[in-house]
């Protein structure tokens, strides 16, 4: 049975509906893969017998013809969604042992369709981190190895877990959440297809917070339809987030296959960096030319204020941070360290529960809002961050419809090689991602090719604010003639 | 700009994390290498920009102002590190 974890999700929905397989066989299949690969550390908690009970519901749904847009598909989550009863904790030991008394609304509405849930994915902590190496459970492996090395690599991060998982056919999908590329460069490097929707798209209810006016939720996918299907269970309207939007959700299934004749696609020069390995350059203009052939018109286009956009996440993110994870003060749930007094109480416990990166991050962003630096810093980045916006709403009142650039600047690297001695070092993996958070703007990566050690890189989209559909029209176009990429089983 | 050590002190009490005296150097040296970093940003011209309140251009939503929730007090201190009924125990904070 393990060959239906080979399956699309799309390829799945087929059989399950036709009744090859059931929803029991495919979770099973799925639950022994998992248990296979435990060394990958994808999975931070599974969940086999709550797995095999929602399969076992769902296959009766099925059977009386009442299955939804997901019926009887496994997936993943990662552990910064709130999972009523199951043990959620964002990868930081200062939530300890937290089990929700709630369901967050995107995977509420996961389960509504049918979705069965796998388990709980490893990501970094409070998804702060571009490698996955900052999880309180340990470093997740990235599947894809380079050529004749048996070196672990990183999935890249924060939804480490989500892609890896994805990538080793662990889950059929993955839900992830995306703050400066935590979707699009994990996905990237592991030849997984992830997408950011526009901020708003998704509730972020339930929803572990990093920075709220970055945070978006979306899928890790194995192809750019699954992700289509994914998103359109995960996105809408929910009173309870007053972020999100009230929009119809489209079925952007529909968009998968539609002409992309006509399409102006903006080509950045900004985005063409200094010392940017050649493959990288190479993907790129590879992705512009399938572009190009299936009747999309390419144009050159300036975001002058790109390389601020970095800079400035560095100061409006950890800003956010550290108001939101104010919140875990060894009171209401999660780690309690003793103190002689309540504020030593507080110090103690967060000093314990925070790893290195959350605590730097909590700090520099108390410095930046802190009495005297406000304006310099703070005031300062949220005005670039609106220069960086119109850079964006300059190129689409030209008729541009999406802009593609490279997902990242590199392919995967190994554990512990970047970001020890300079946790800028680190940031940069987030150069083409990040541009994009800071203007709420859809992005999705898209697996596009290989570099010469056999390393999968993609290419990213970026649409007009909640124009998904033109992603998956243009993404589907790539993946048709890129193909789609397995890793060779090591694990 | 960076920080001196006594800065660093400042801002770890204000964040409520506990720093032993020699975590002090190494948190500065990272927390210099993040200003110089953003120090890029003094080099824009951002007169009479606005800073961004809102990523999406939409009306604040308002709700109802009536009591839908509650009555979950159970719920509320499953997870808490130490309560006695429906409270929160902490250290003594009055005297």
């Amino acid at each position: 049975m393990t060959d239906l974890t080979s399956l699309t999700l799309a390829e799945a929905r087929k059989g399950l509906a036709a009744k090859t397989f059931t929803s029991l066989e495919l979770t099973d299949a799925h639950l022994s893969a998992i248990e296979a690969a435990r060394v990958l550390n994808a999975f931070v908690m599974e969940t086999p017998d709550r797995a095999r009970d929602m399969a076992k519901a769902v296959d009766e749904k099925i059977a009386r013809g009442e299955g939804g847009p997901l019926a009887g598909i496994p997936l993943g989550i990662k552990d910064l969604f709130a999972t009523k009863g199951v043990r959620t904790t964002a990868c930081s030991k200062i939530l300890g042992n937290f089990v929700p008394t709630y369901e967050s609304t995107i995977t509420s509405q996961l389960w509504r369709d049918g979705a069965v849930m796998l388990g709980k994915l490893n990501n970094d902590e409070f998804a702060m981190g571009s490698a996955n190496e900052t999880s309180c459970f340990g470093p997740v492996g990235n599947p894809w190895r380079r050529d004749g090395s048996n070196t672990t690599l990183v999935p890249g991060g924060s939804s480490g877990g989500s892609a890896s998982a994805v990538a080793a056919l662990l889950c059929m999908g993955a839900t992830a959440t995306d703050t400066g590329g935590s979707i699009r460069q994990p996905a990237a490097f592991t030849a997984t297809v992830g997408i950011k929707p526009t901020y708003g798209r998704c509730s972020r209810w339930g929803i572990v917070a990093f920075a709220s006016s970055l945070d978006q939720a979306g899928p890790i996918a194995r192809s750019v339809r699954d992700s289509a299907m994914l998103l359109r269970s995960m996105a809408g309207h929910d009173p309870k987030d007053t972020t999100s939007v009230d929009i119809a959700v489209p079925d952007y299934e529909a968009a998968i296959g539609k002409s992309v004749k006509g399409i102006k696609i903006g080509i950045p020069k900004e985005y063409r960096l200094d010392g940017m390995p050649a493959e990288i350059e190479k993907l790129w203009s590879e992705g512009a030319a399938w572009l190009k052939a299936a009747g999309a018109e390419l144009v050159e286009v300036s975001l002058p204020h790109t390389k601020y956009a970095l800079p400035a996440y560095y100061i409006v993110a950890p800003a956010e941070a550290s108001s939101n994870l104010a919140r875990y003060d060894g009171v209401r749930y999660g780690l309690r360290e003793q103190g002689k007094n309540i504020i030593e109480l507080y110090e103690n416990t967060r000093a314990e529960g925070f790893g290195a990166e959350v605590r730097r991050r909590v700090m520099i962003g108390t410095y930046v809002l802190s009495a005297g630096y406000y304006d310099a810093y703070y005031l300062r980045a949220q005005k670039v961050r609106t220069l960086i916006k119109k850079d964006f709403e300059d190129c689409f009142a030209k008729g541009v419809n999406a802009i593609l650039t490279p997902a990242t600047p590199s392919a995967a690297f190994g554990i512990g090689e970047k970001g020890g001695a300079d946790p800028v070092e680190m940031y940069l993996n987030d150069i083409f991602t990040v541009t994009v958070n800071m203007a709420g703007l859809p992005g999705i990566a898209v697996p596009a090719g290989k570099d010469a050690q056999g390393l999968p890189l993609g290419l990213q989209l970026i649409g007009r604010p909640f124009d998904e559909e033109t992603l998956f029209s243009l993404g589907e176009v790539i993946e048709q003639a890129a193909g789609r990429f397995t890793p060779a089983r090591w694990w | 700009m960076s920080v001196d050590a006594t800065t660093v002190r400042r801002i770890a009490h204000l964040a409520r994390i506990a720093v032993s005296e020699d975590e002090v150097p190494h948190l500065q040296g990272e927390l210099n290498a993040m200003l110089a970093f953003v120090e890029q940003l003094s080099e824009v011209n951002v007169e009479g920009v606005e800073p961004m309140t809102s990523v999406t251009p939409m009306q604040m939503k308002k709700r109802q102002d009536v009591v839908n929730d509650g009555e979950v007090a159970d719920d509320i201190v499953a997870n808490a590190p130490a309560t006695e009924g429906h409270f929160f125990l902490v250290p003594k904070v009055v005297e």
